[in-house]
């Protein structure tokens, strides 16, 4: 039996849900704001899609020999669109990423128990 | 496809170590102590993903990418370092609207490269499409939170009779454009899904302001993580529907704690204007309620020097007024005078989940004193004094006891059961929801005019004088 791939992420989507239920409920109220701050900094993931379109090599029209470009005269131009679209796409990524975790270290670091004082 | 070759399954495994470890992040922040930890593992975590993604075997323009990732260190790092801790909502808001964006983006150059050699499929334009409208419904929403939020828009939440249409009929366009992009791939219906969502972005956030703000951070942090895994799915890659579930899950459960606690339901916050805001607005403001007593900051720092037990409650005011190292230089006063001293937080005190708690964390007031809504309430009648800087909702009494009150049911911290009440305000004026507070006019309350930082500064000295 043959399982379809779309069929697998279903059920990724469901697991990682309840996993997510669970670690989420378990966050403090005290840190609301830093588990924000890092929930919007793993966000950035997306730069491993935004990579995926940016990364590949651009081919050149000859390809249209062996597949059904509808529009060759506009296949180089249209994977250097996706490539620059691809980039940007990395760089407002990278800007969450750093960004998010930068401000969440920023924040956590400010979190101090009584104790810690006298050190 | 492209993706294949190298060693698949080893990559797909390593992928889903990345997405444990940034839940492993989350699990970290269920304390203190335990929260940078958690921090450095979902760092851990991304560079893994990052690192997959480089040595994917379609991966050739390394130096592109690099340059990208380097653009956004670059703006980013600084960006968190320097922006000041009382326009966090705000930078929260805008990284949302930047992932919102990004997948946006992606799904249009996905769409260029799929267009190109004609590899276009139903399910993936269908992805794309939902990838592409969520993240810019996310993307605008987000930017006018953020404005709200820095005041360059008036927080007042925009009402008129015709919006829950428009929405309505903007989610339906979505939806119509979305079916007719995946059926024929057409450039046109694409790029009217951008427009709409675009729009709807705009329209959905516009009625929602002050207090509910909260609500909608937490939602736009939600719908970012529903962008990426919908970016997920396109992308067929397991590690973005994990992590985008994840913060998706994340975001919602925060909305729920912040209308939970408000004693509102999730849908009448994201329709709009807290109890209509024409009333709001209106008469409340100029009709004091029946006459509160005064109180100067001499009479409180008079009481508090008798006191043995005092709770602080700090609200929107105090951020607004930055008076978090006045508070924190008042509170070692009081404990250096052998005075046991607490903050009790209201889950929606300030304009973003936990922002109270930021706030006296940046003062240097240690965690183990500020209590929540539950643990604190019973604390409140062994309280001295109940010192509320800027806080107003969160402590009417009438949410439980008037019926009549648009606010009753809603959890409320306490305060009144204390022997002394001391509210500090800038005015008479009724709080964000324009509703009465009886709290004002009790017998052991009074009401401190002026800036909170002020007020408590001459509390400070007064004490000292003590």
């Amino acid at each position: 039996m043959e399982i379809d791939i779309f069929t697998w992420l279903v059920v990724v989507l469901i697991l990682s849900g309840i996993i997510g239920y669970f670690v989420v409920w378990g966050v403090t109220p005290a840190l609301h704001t830093p588990l924000m701050a890092v929930t919007n900094a793993i966000s950035g993931i997306v730069v491993v899609a935004a990579m995926a379109v940016a990364g590949p090599s651009i081919l050149s029209i000859d390809v249209c020999a062996m597949l059904p470009c509808p529009y060759p005269q506009y296949v180089v131009p249209m994977q250097w669109a996706a490539r620059v679209i691809g980039v940007v796409a990395v760089a407002l990524c990278a800007v969450n990423i750093f960004g998010g975790f930068a401000i969440t270290a920023r924040m956590l670091a400010m979190y101090k128990p009584k104790e810690e004082k006298k050190a | 496809m492209l993706i294949a070759l190298l060693n698949d399954n080893l990559t797909l495994l390593l992928a889903i170590a990345a997405g444990v470890l940034c839940v492993l992040g989350l699990q970290g922040l269920s304390h203190p102590k335990t929260a940078r930890r958690g921090n450095l593992c979902a760092m851990a975590g991304m560079a893994l993903a990052i690192a997959l993604a480089f040595v994917h075997p379609s991966m050739e323009a390394y130096g592109w990418v690099l340059l990208g990732l380097a653009a956004g260190a670059v703006v980013g790092v600084p960006l968190a370092r320097k922006t000041p801790l009382t326009s966090l909502p705000q930078l929260v808001a805008v990284f949302h609207s930047l992932v919102g964006l990004a997948a946006a983006l992606v799904a249009l150059g996905m769409y260029l490269q799929k267009q190109a050699f004609g590899l276009m499929e139903a399910k993936l334009a269908l992805e794309m499409g939902l990838g592409a409208a969520i993240g810019l419904i996310t993307l605008t929403g987000s930017i006018l939170a953020a404005l709200k939020l820095q005041g360059t828009i008036g927080g007042r939440p925009w009402g008129w009779w015709g919006r829950h249409y428009l929405n309505l009929g903007l989610g339906v366009g979505i939806v119509a454009c979305t079916a007719w992009f995946t059926l024929t791939f057409s450039p046109v219906a694409f790029g009217l899904i951008f427009i709409l969502s675009l729009i709807l972005g705009w329209t959905l956030v516009a009625p929602i302001g002050g207090a509910d703000m909260p609500v909608v951070v937490s939602m736009l942090n939600s719908y970012s993580g529903w962008a990426a895994a919908a970016t997920g799915f396109a992308v067929e890659s397991p590690l973005l529907i994990m992590v985008g579930a994840l913060v998706g899950v994340s975001g919602a459960i925060l909305s729920y704690v912040m209308c939970h606690a408000m004693q509102r339901s999730f849908i009448s916050v994201i329709l709009g204007g807290f109890g209509n805001a024409e009333a709001a607005v209106g008469e409340a403001s100029t009709t004091p309620s029946k006459a509160a007593a005064l109180a100067g900051t001499e009479d409180v720092a008079y009481l508090l020097n008798e006191a043995e037990q005092v709770i602080i409650v700090p609200g929107y005011g105090m951020a607004v007024a930055q008076a978090q190292h006045a508070v924190k230089a008042l509170t070692q006063q009081l404990l250096a005078k052998g005075i046991e001293v607490r903050f009790a937080i209201h889950p929606v005190a300030g304009r973003m989940p936990g922002h109270m708690n930021v706030l006296l964390a940046e003062a240097d007031i240690p965690y183990d004193l500020v209590e929540e809504l539950e643990d604190v309430n019973p604390r409140f009648a062994e309280a001295d004094v109940v010192l509320i800087l800027g806080a107003n909702d969160v402590v009417n009494p009438a949410a439980q006891t008037d019926k009549s009150s648009p606010i009753y049911g809603m959890p409320v911290l306490e305060a009144w059961h204390a022997k002394r009440v001391f509210v500090v305000k800038r005015s008479h004026r009724p709080g964000y929801a324009g509703i009465d507070n009886p709290l004002f006019t009790l017998p052991n309350a009074a009401l401190v005019l002026g800036d909170a930082k002020e007020i408590v500064e001459k509390i400070g000295t007064a004490l000292k004088a003590a």
